[in-house]
């Protein structure tokens, strides 16, 4: 599911990211790798995500979260 | 003396870097572009042990990919200049993201030495960092570092030396691909050899390059992927091995072997719950909150610049007073003839004096805005105002660079090349400048403090709050019919909240209060001598002010400011001379209404400001005198921001645009203000 879904305060794993190589590595990059944990801080507090991953807080817009796939931890 | 050694310094935003670089050098240390590009290059030169080490900033990046800008400039220089020593600075606190450029630096294969900074704050988050482990892990020196207290710089200087004079030697250990990948690294060296344009390079990272499909250095290299003949069996390989595309496994592997790395160099407690940091957010960026809290802070920043600023006003005004009185009685006792005495006294030192009278309050308001910037707040407004720049098309980044024109717009126009998209770049930058500048500051205490005595920071956060308003309105219509374009994706990093320190935000404010007062002795100077001459004399010698040739000057283009409310000559030459520079407004009209009837007849006994008196009885009302405000605030930006904004879209035209536009959108909201203003009555 998009990681657009998600509510506050759960933790999930990120599965893909459907995007163009640009972004898709930019957001690599900074650490959004398939398989990686991710908690949502703030889920739409303002149109845009914060997430805890890696240690650092990202803050993804609602067009991103939209095409990150991710799978609840079960 | 030996040759000088060469350090490049790389990091992540947010790591560190500018304070690490500070404190290297201090303050001394040039300021350029890159060649060709514009991004800013920073470089310092000290001296340690005997040995002269030149530093070059590297642009902060996250990574080395060949996607943006920056990123190539970095690994560029990296390549091509072969820097003695690469220094990358790690924040500790965040390890594992910051570890991931570090094995893009180490991959290079130039000598790398990691700065651990913040060593304070990891600990103080219950991280227990085996630097020796990390060290022997990596397969670089480590030398823990905490860069704001200027904690442990000559230990790092001192690794830096040895490595570069090879006295450390360094065996970085390379990351483990898995079989699958290995096996591709080591096919395409063995294409890659015989490559003649691949000497400057590491094979093995030019290989992970090539897998990787990175545009730039394909063609650096002059090769054709589809003619490798490796892509072929890559394809088939990382579709049924690998089940993803080789560029991801790459970057997935790297961050595995980070993540190993840091098992055995790093204790972490288990952390529960959220993070102060996290907690503070939970407030300050609430969905609803967010707003009103930064409303409010904006309202004390300017409250505390209006009210502590003022504090020293006058003790500086009465210094310029009593310096004017000084000079001009030494001046006719040594017989100097009465023209020269009124060029100093009058011209000079009240032009000038008019403009530094206002240092507290732009001191303040530099250092309002430094703490808020210092300690994460600045990055917090973008994440705020995103919902809003949204809905006029730009993501909340773009409120950045806007925000930073509080302060000045020239840095601020530079700061647009954080935007990825160029259409959105260039609306910002057309709509910085509303943004009001700390030069424009001046006036408004000025007027406000005659017009509006005890309402004054109502006033002037009101003109701070309309700037805001106009520049988004400006960014709207721009998105919606100049510049068309797609919504630009919103990914930024968060960096948690830290103490601003007194160094760090000093330095910060002490570079910006010098420029203002090195405008004052330049530009400012400048503009005082020419007013003196204009109001002085005509074409046939010296005059009446009234039948000088700045009066006639202002009295040609007076007309066009009638219906605003302000046609006299007096505010329209002030309008004029505002071009060079803002704050020539107020050092114009300080000489204007500070000169007598005619050159040399000044009372040399009020104060500097003493030309207030005659400012409250020069025709302004409160009204008129609102609405010049909010002319000063919107009209023409001055020649810096002109010749800035040329340089950024690398075209006169925008530069004549927006010196037009913003012109016509000054006079119209002021026409409004006193038209509509006066039916209601004030």
């Amino acid at each position: 599911m998009p990681l657009s879904m998600i509510s506050n305060g759960q933790s999930v794993l990120l599965t893909d990211i459907n995007w163009g190589p640009k972004l898709k590595k930019k957001l690599q990059d900074m650490g959004l790798t398939p398989g990686v944990e991710m908690i949502v801080i703030s889920n739409d507090t303002n149109g845009s995500f914060i997430l805890k991953v890696r240690d650092s807080r990202l803050v993804l817009g609602c067009s991103v979260t939209q095409q990150i796939m991710v799978q609840s931890i079960v | 003396m030996s040759k000088s050694i060469t350090i490049a310094l790389a990091g992540n935003p947010n790591s560190g870097k500018t304070t690490l670089f500070n404190a290297f050098t201090g303050a001394r240390h040039s300021v350029g572009n890159w060649a060709g590009v514009t991004v800013e290059r920073k470089e310092g030169k000290i001296e340690h042990n005997n040995e002269q080490i030149n530093i070059v900033d590297l642009p902060g990046t996250y990574s080395l990919s060949p996607y943006s800008l920056e990123e190539v400039v970095a690994r560029n220089y990296i390549v091509d200049e072969s820097p003695d020593v690469v220094l990358n600075i790690v924040d500790a606190s965040n390890i594992e993201r910051n570890l991931y450029l570090s094995t893009q630096l180490i991959e290079l294969g130039k000598p790398v030495v990691i700065a651990l900074n913040m060593m304070d704050v990891a600990e103080k988050k219950g991280h227990k960092i085996d630097c020796k482990k990390l060290s022997e892990l990596l397969g670089v020196p480590v030398v823990p570092v905490i860069a704001a207290q200027k904690k442990g710089i000559q230990e790092l200087l001192n690794t830096i030396l040895e490595v570069a004079k090879g006295k450390i030697s360094c065996t970085p250990s390379d990351v483990d691909y898995g079989k699958e990948i290995e096996v591709k690294i080591k096919e395409t060296i063995e294409v890659l050899k015989d490559n003649i344009h691949a000497h400057k390079f590491n094979l093995r990272w030019l290989a992970l390059k090539v897998l990787e499909e990175d545009e730039v250095i394909l063609k650096t290299i002059k090769v054709d992927l589809s003619k490798l003949q490796l892509q072929e069996q890559i394809a088939v390989t990382s579709e049924i091995a690998l089940k993803d595309d080789l560029g991801s496994m790459i970057v997935s592997r790297k961050y595995t072997h980070i993540a190993k790395i840091i098992s055995k160099a790093i204790k972490k407690p288990k952390v529960a719950g959220l993070s102060t940091s996290d907690k503070v957010d939970k407030i300050l960026i609430n969905r609803w909150l967010g707003l009103p809290i930064f409303a409010a802070l904006m309202y004390m920043v300017f409250g505390f610049t209006f009210n502590i600023g003022n504090i020293f006003l006058d003790l500086i005004d009465g210094s310029f007073a009593a310096l004017g009185e000084m000079v001009g009685a030494s001046l006719e006792a040594a017989g100097t003839a009465e023209w020269l005495n009124s060029l100093i006294v009058d011209g000079i030192i009240s032009g000038i004096g008019g403009v530094l009278t206002f240092v507290p309050n732009i001191a303040f308001l530099f250092i309002a805005l430094g703490i808020l910037e210092d300690s994460g707040y600045m990055a917090r407004v973008a994440f705020i105002m995103d919902r809003a720049m949204r809905r006029v098309g730009l993501s909340g980044k773009a409120f950045i660079p806007m925000l930073m024109g509080f302060g000045c717009s020239v840095p601020a126009v530079m700061g647009t090349r954080t935007l990825e998209e160029e259409s959105d770049r260039l609306t910002t930058i057309l709509v910085t400048p509303f943004m009001s500048c700390g030069a424009r500051l001046p006036i408004y205490i000025l007027f406000a403090g005659v017009f509006f005595p005890g309402k004054e920071g109502v006033v002037v956060y009101s003109l701070y709050m309309l700037g805001i308003l106009v520049a988004v309105l400006a960014a709207l219509t721009f998105k919606k019919t100049l510049f068309k374009g797609e919504e630009v994706p919103f990914i930024m990093e968060l960096p948690p909240y830290r103490m601003p320190t007194i160094r760090g935000t000093g330095l910060h404010v002490w570079e910006k209060v010098k420029g203002y007062i090195l405008k004052a002795g330049t530009v400012i100077f400048a503009a005082s001598l020419i007013i003196w001459f204009l109001l002085g004399f005509n074409l046939s010698g010296v005059s009446e002010m009234p039948q000088s040739i700045g009066a006639s000057i202002g009295k040609v283009f007076a007309p066009i400011f009638t219906p605003l409310g302000f046609g006299n000559w007096q505010a329209t030459l002030a309008l004029i001379t505002g071009l060079l520079a803002k704050e020539a407004v107020v050092s114009s009209m300080a000489v204007i209404y500070g000169l007598g009837e005619t050159v040399g007849s000044a009372a040399v006994d009020g104060d500097v400001v003493g030309f207030i008196s005659t400012l409250k009885t020069s025709g302004f009302t409160q009204l008129s005198a609102y609405a010049f405000m909010v002319f000063t605030l919107l009209y023409t930006p001055c020649i810096a921001v002109v010749a800035v904004i040329k340089r950024e879209t690398n075209s006169w035209r925008w530069a004549g645009f927006s010196m037009v536009y913003q012109f016509v959108v000054a006079w119209v909201v002021a026409l409004l203000v006193y038209q509509v203003g006066g039916l209601l009555g004030f």
